[in-house]
Formats: C-alpha cells, sequence, structure tokens
C-alpha cells in the first residue's frame, strides 16, 4: 500500500545568548581571538524575541505565511514587517522564547544533567505550563531548580556548560563522565538542545487532526548529532528518547544520518518501512543545533545586519498509509548521487532531478515545485555563500534546456515557476528540501499542485572520511484516491449484479405463480 | 600549453556552487599543479 504524509510540524526556538555561549564561530573566536572586534560588537547585533518573531522567514518557516508571499516581498527581508505576521504560533508550530526553551531542555533531561536557578524557574514557569502542547506528563518533569550558589559551582569547579538568560547566568548542564570526552558538558548541552527542539516538534505533531500517538510505532530522527559513549561514539539513539519524552508508548525507533541530507534518506526509509507494511505510522523527526548559531555572524556584524542566526530549527513529519486524500511519497523513483556520480555540477544535479524523472517517464517541467537547499537568502547572500536555492534551481532549469524540455526564454521565470524563496534558518539538516513538506501537503489537499520534488544534500566531506558529498531526491504526488485493483469488481458492477439477481428472483416468483395458477 | 601552466593553485570550492574536485579537474587541463583543494559547505 503506498505511504501518504498525513502531517507535519515546524518550530523555532529564538536562543540569542545560546549564540554567544555555543556557536562554534563564536567559541572558536573566543579562543583564537578574544579580544576581537567581532566578539566586542556581536552582542549588539542580536535581535529581540520580538523582532524574531517578526521576521518574516520565520513566520513563513511556522507556516503563518506561504512560501509564495514571501517571495513576492523585495529582499533582503530584515526590515520587511507584514501587519498581523508577528504570531508567536502557526499552523505547523511555534516560535518558542529562550527562558521557556531552557525549561523543556530540563524536562527533557533524564539524567539530572540540566539544572535551572530556581527564581529562573519561577519566574518562567508559569508561561511555559501555558503551552497547550505541554501535557501533564512533561509538566511532572519541571524541577523546582537550584540555588544560584549550585548553578555557579557547577559551572566554575565542575566543568559544566553555562545557560545564560539575558547574560545573566541562570542554569548548566553538566558532564554525565569525568572523563569521557562523548559525555562531556558540551557534547550533552548539544544532545540535549537537539532532543528538546525534536521534542518540541513532535508534540505540535501530535495535536494536528487525524494524528493518534497510539498508532505511531516507529521514529526515526535525522539530525546531526551523535550521542553515545566514549566505547559507541554515535550509538544512538535519540529518536527513542524523544518518542519516550512525548509518550509514544507504542513505539520504537533509530537513528539516521547523512549530514544535510539525512532528513530525505530519513524521509524515503520512512516510507518506504510504511509501503513495506512493517509499520503503519511513522515519525521522521529532527532537532536543532546549537554549533551552528552565528555561523555567518562575522560577516552580518560586518555589515550591520542582525544576527539571523538565533534559531534552533525543528521539524516532524508523519507518515502513513494511502488513505485516498494525503499526497503520496513515490518510493519508486528516487535520485540519488552514487559513488561513481563524480562532484561536476552537472552530474550531480542530472543523479537527483533527471535520472528519477526519467525513470518515471517524466519531465523536468512535469513537476510543480522543487525544494532543494531551502536556506534563507537574507543569511547567506551577505556572507557570499549566495542565494542556494536559486542556485539549485538555475541548475536543474538549464539542464531541462539541454535535454530540449525548455526554452532558452523560460530560464529566467523557472525559478519562480517551479520554485521558491528560502526560508529556513541555516541549521544544516533543516533547511534540506524538508521545509517545504508541510506546505505541499497543504497545496495538494488545495488542488495547486500535483507533483513535488524534495532534494537533500549533504557534506559528507566534513567528517574526513570521504572527499564526497552525497545527496538524495523522492517526489510526493497528490493523491488520485485509492484505485481498485485490476480484476476487482467495482461498486457500481456489484450494484448491478444485485440489481439483475434481484431481477431474476422477481421474474422466477411471478413465473412460478402464474404456473401455479 | 595551457594558460595555468608552472602556476600553482589554491581551490576553495562550494557544496552548492562549484565543488573543489570539479575546480581541479578543469584547472589540471589547463597546466596548474594543484596544491591545495577543498570543498566548503556555507550552510
Amino acid at each position: 500500500m503506498n505511504c501518504v504524509i498525513k502531517g507535519a510540524s515546524y518550530i523555532l526556538a529564538h536562543t540569542p545568548d545560546m549564540v554567544l555561549e555555543n556557536g562554534t564561530t563564536q567559541t572558536t573566536e573566543k579562543i583564537v581571538n578574544p579580544n576581537s572586534d567581532y566578539l566586542k560588537e556581536l552582542p549588539s547585533h542580536l535581535r529581540s524575541y520580538e523582532d524574531a518573531v517578526k521576521y518574516l522567514p520565520n513566520q513563513t518557516y511556522i507556516g503563518n505565511m506561504h512560501p509564495d508571499e514571501l517571495g513576492a516581498i523585495p529582499q533582503p527581508w530584515t526590515d520587511a514587517r507584514v501587519e498581523g505576521l508577528d504570531k508567536r504560533t502557526g499552523k505547523y508550530g511555534e516560535i518558542m522564547p529562550q527562558e521557556e526553551f531552557y525549561i523543556l531542555m530540563q524536562a527533557c533531561d533524564v539524567f539530572e544533567l540540566v539544572r535551572l536557578d530556581k527564581d529562573f524557574v519561577a519566574a518562567h514557569k508559569e508561561a511555559f505550563l501555558a503551552n497547550p502542547v505541554i501535557d501533564e506528563s512533561i509538566a511532572a518533569r519541571v524541577h523546582e531548580g537550584v540555588d544560584a550558589s549550585e548553578v555557579e559551582h557547577f559551572v566554575n569547579d565542575e566543568h559544566a556548560e553555562p545557560l545564560y538568560h539575558n547574560h545573566k547566568l541562570v542554569g548548566y548542564v553538566k558532564r554525565a563522565h569525568d572523563v569521557d570526552v562523548n559525555l562531556s558538558a558540551h557534547v550533552m548541552l548539544e544532545n540535549m538542545v537537539s532532543k528538546a527542539s525534536a521534542v518540541l516538534s513532535l508534540l505540535h505533531l501530535l495535536r494536528q487532526e487525524g494524528v493518534n500517538k497510539e498508532e505511531i510505532t516507529y521514529v526515526i530522527d535525522c539530525c546531526e548529532e551523535a550521542c553515545g559513549d566514549m566505547n559507541q561514539r554515535g550509538g544512538g539513539n535519540f529518536a527513542k528518547s524523544i518518542a519516550e519524552i512525548a509518550g509514544l508508548q507504542n513505539a520504537t525507533g533509530c537513528d539516521v544520518r547523512g549530514f544535510c541530507a539525512g532528513p530525505t534518506h530519513a524521509f524515503i526509509n520512512a516510507a518506504s518501512i510504511v509501503k513495506a507494511n512493517t509499520h503503519k505510522h511513522v515519525v521522521v523527526l529532527a532537532g536543532g543545533c546549537t554549533a551552528k548559531l552565528g555561523m555567518n555572524g562575522k560577516d552580518h556584524v560586518k555589515k550591520g545586519l542582525p544576527i539571523y542566526e538565533d534559531m534552533i530549527g525543528g521539524f516532524a513529519i508523519l507518515l502513513g498509509q494511502d488513505d485516498g486524500i494525503n499526497p503520496v511519497v513515490d518510493t519508486e523513483h528516487t535520485g540519488r548521487h552514487t559513488v561513481g556520480t563524480g562532484s561536476a555540477p552537472q552530474n550531480v544535479t542530472s543523479s537527483l532531478v533527471t535520472a528519477p524523472l526519467e525513470a518515471a517517464g517524466l519531465k523536468v517541467t512535469d513537476v510543480d515545485k522543487y525544494s532543494a537547499e531551502m536556506q534563507n537568502p537574507d543569511i547567506t547572500k551577505p556572507a557570499g555563500a549566495g542565494d542556494v536555492p536559486l542556485a539549485n534551481y538555475k541548475m536543474i532549469a538549464a539542464l531541462a534546456v539541454k535535454k530540449g524540455e525548455l526554452e532558452k526564454s523560460q530560464l529566467a521565470t523557472f525559478p519562480t515557476e517551479h520554485g521558491m524563496v528560502g526560508w529556513a534558518p541555516t541549521q544544516g539538516h533543516i533547511p534540506s528540501g524538508v521545509p517545504y513538506i508541510g506546505v505541499c501537503r497543504d497545496d495538494m489537499l488545495a488542488g495547486k499542485i500535483k507533483r513535488a520534488m524534495i532534494i537533500g544534500k549533504g557534506s559528507l566531506f566534513l567528517g574526513r572520511m570521504t572527499n564526497l558529498f552525497d545527496g538524495v531526491s523522492v517526489m510526493i504526488n497528490a493523491n488520485e484516491g485509492i484505485k481498485e485493483e485490476a480484476g476487482a469488481v467495482s461498486q457500481e458492477e456489484i450494484k448491478s449484479l444485485i440489481g439483475k439477481a434481484m431481477k431474476d428472483f422477481a421474474a422466477s416468483l411471478l413465473a412460478a405463480s402464474e404456473d401455479a395458477e | 600549453m595551457g594558460f595555468l601552466e608552472g602556476k600553482k593553485i589554491i581551490i576553495i570550492g562550494d557544496r552548492d556552487g562549484v565543488p573543489g574536485p570539479a575546480i581541479e579537474e578543469c584547472v589540471k587541463t589547463a597546466g596548474a599543479e594543484v596544491v591545495y583543494s577543498s570543498t566548503e559547505c556555507f550552510v
């Protein structure tokens, strides 16, 4: 049975103090150039929570604005505002403020590694509990907090990672082992942030219409962190730990990794598991990444821009068996960058886009929307990395022209007609193809589009195991209803057969009665 | 003789643009000596 997309959620957490404390651009600068102008100027470029909420790409991410509407607004979007688009919540999720996110991190911790100052907890617990996605079981996990002196002790004397709010020390994440680097406070903090943001994504997914948490039997996490200890660095598994906090009593799961391509790999795996009937309902999810906070901050500060990379991202997608309504994942025609594909841009795009299309007997223009790398250009352009989605669309269009499927004159309009502007924060795996799945589902259910392609790319070379990078792609099609199997009898035919049988029966009764007379 | 004959080249490629190995192949055909090549990820 085909696999369909039954729901999708997207969340952000605004974490400005984590930019300063946990983003690797900043932590590296503190080591190599501690008195740099960048570190001095950076705090004045941090956004308030209100500004982060009003920022239109963030409103798009949580579902309050369609990507096409965002695309109609001139770039950069730094100061662009739309009346009414200043909401914390959207149809896909929410933008959680830092103080509540710290409490969520603590609530997601099952080893007493995260502790917050009791005054801080007292000041923000009520707001945290007022969130409709926070159920009783999570509320019961909130610790009342510890004395400020304990926080200072663990940070100053016990190698704990500090948690700051408005530059004030309000908590810590302590190490989980004395000598194991894989359980250091640094690793535990990164993993806890990823876990908490994935939990928040899952909680929002569970509130959506038609989602029943008892039915979910498998969860796949596809973030870019690794959890384990000195004997198994990436042993895992985030997925089950996230399912536990969200109360998915009937689920197990595993972690799938592939750098930024991880979500698309996980999405294809999950869809295949559903299609194989191994599991009927599978969730693919990921939390965000502290290391990438402020990643391009030097260029943003140099150009007088805000630190846009102050958001932790997350998402969760529910896949289930064909209901005749929701969009169908085409597991039979997937694109893949193979070992032999090479690195020439033309080969890369051919393997990911035109090869699966050819296999399905389709042309480039048969896909209504492509979702490649949906990074927000406000972030990447000032840093010299260009407009990443646009670069991908140009390459797809160029290949289409080469194959004779598109006129040269249509090159300029292809990105608008078959693509979108990027709106996702540069959180690695978070913008890679998957931000569009929620919008895609809605647009297909509304009959606006019929076919889309999700493309994920991953920089494997960063792990120093190979010089290769990677990519996979998958198509999503509007549901045309559950087709009857060949040879099966339709409802109309059954009605006709019954009608005929009754007519024959009536005729035979009539004949019998005439004979009797 | 290629127009990069005798030149030493440092390559920094971009995963979403032109990756290092692809640039490497091009400049080698122009006679350059590649002394360093890497691909960076900016996202």
